[in-house]
């Protein structure tokens, strides 16, 4: 299965009927496509909807409604529109049950690097620090390794994008969380060891007795 | 409220001015002020704008025309002219968090010093400015943000310059229309004074001091 895909499958597992969810762009966006139809999430875009939906047939987009990218989309029955203010408003406030974005770095103690490679890549950080600073649940969704080099770090060398740890990580080779402040296996992908995965992480990790599959 | 022309209102705008415009990825944006901007080749603008869209789109078109000394924004990594213009130090850059410049704005339009904010505490984005304790949380003073104009857009304006917005193409337009000197609107529809119910007015028409006449 595509890495991506096992991310996004598996971060998908994490939401609940009546969350208010925001997604990042890049392998976040793909976890809409993997939550159970039956189940209600509200999912927000931060230009000023809640109740996005998929991107609509050839013909049908409208200029007026877009995901934060600008890029079209449909909005599902119910769904609420507003300004950027109630927008962040939601997100600082604490009214975002769960974001789910990408990451460069998450560092030992859960803290995200994910907006910035200076001399390299300032493209600014758009809403990627509220999100982190004030939804109830942050998940980190991104490779493993990249370029064969751990993204799981002992400490950031890039700027950090919140003093607030991240909950969850979720990597196309495990599960990774940080509820004592340390950061601690959880879960493994199918068929990767936790060997494998220790050979791969550059930070410390905690490994319990029990380290369950992944289930995707 | 006055109704004017594109080519009345921009000629009012001088060069170096500071200028708010609505819009996020340019979707929302007022097309028409924008391209007339160009037109009249207005230099030196000190732009405030969610991002710098793409080229040939929303503000995208003042970096196309190089129109821009500085630019306040929390996102410019979509429009590769900008990000060339602030490489070469053609245009002085400061990126802000999204959520800390609408409220930026929105505390310049409603009288307030700044805001306090967790956003950013501990991070690049906290440089230079005053940590505050809050029942023994961290926050940011992070100052009111005004502008010279507010170049808005709207769905529909009334002939008294009420306005309502369509679906994501709100963003940042209401706000805006709070915190400049002059504000200068377009609309995809301008209606008479009624269509626009009370309770669907988001801009009331004192807050507009030009709307700009279709067609």
């Amino acid at each position: 299965m595509d890495p991506q895909i096992i991310i996004a499958r598996r971060v998908a597992r994490e939401l609940k009927s009546g969350n208010l969810v925001n997604l990042g762009i890049g392998i976040p966006t793909l976890v809409a496509n993997y939550v159970p139809a039956d189940l209600k999430v509200f999912f927000q875009s931060e230009n000023g909807l809640i109740g996005t939906g998929p991107i609509p047939e050839q013909g049908l987009a409208h200029p007026t409604l877009t995901d934060a990218g600008g890029r079209p989309i449909s909005a599902l029955p119910g769904a609420a529109t507003f300004d950027s203010a109630m927008s962040f408003g939601l997100i600082r406030g604490g009214h975002v049950d769960v974001t789910v974005l990408g990451g460069l770095q998450v560092d030992a103690h859960g803290l995200l690097a994910n907006w910035m490679i200076p001399g390299k890549m300032v493209p600014g950080m758009g809403g990627a620090m509220d999100l982190v600073s004030g939804a109830k649940r942050v998940i980190v969704a991104m490779q493993h390794a990249a370029k064969g080099k751990s993204k799981i770090v002992k400490t950031c060398n890039l700027p950090l994008t919140s003093a607030r740890p991240v909950h969850l990580v979720v990597t196309d080779m495990a599960v990774i969380g940080f509820a004592d402040g340390k950061a601690t296996l959880l879960e493994t992908a199918p068929g990767v060891s936790v060997g494998e995965v220790m050979a791969v992480t550059e930070a410390e990790l905690d490994v319990p007795d029990n380290i369950p599959e992944m289930a995707i | 409220m006055k109704a004017v022309s594109v080519e009345e209102a921009v000629a009012m705008i001088p060069a170096g001015a500071s200028v708010m415009v609505g819009g996020f990825m340019g979707v929302g944006s007022p097309e028409r002020l924008l391209d007339e901007l160009v037109r009249q080749n207005k230099t030196g603008l000190s732009l405030i704008c969610n991002d710098a869209a793409t080229p040939g789109k929303g503000v995208g078109k003042l970096f196309d025309a190089t129109l821009v000394s500085r630019l306040t924004a929390t996102h410019i990594g979509l429009n590769p002219k900008a990000q060339q213009q602030m490489l070469a130090n053609q245009i002085a850059v400061d990126l802000v968090p999204q959520g800390t410049f609408v409220e930026r704005i929105r505390a310049g339009g409603c009288g307030l010093g700044g805001v306090l904010t967790p956003t950013g505490v501990g991070t690049l984005v906290a440089e230079g400015k005053r940590q505050i304790e809050v029942d023994g949380k961290p926050f940011l003073l992070e100052t009111a943000l005004r502008a010279q104009y507010a170049l808005v857009h709207a769905f529909l304006a009334d002939y008294f310059g009420n306005l309502a917005y369509a679906l994501t193409s709100r963003n940042f337009n209401p706000v805006m229309a709070m915190a400049a000197d002059t504000v200068i609107v377009t609309a995809e529809n301008i209606v008479p004074v009624g269509v626009i119910a009370p309770d669907h007015v988001v801009t009331p028409a004192p807050l507009v001091d030009y709307l700009i006449t279709n067609g």
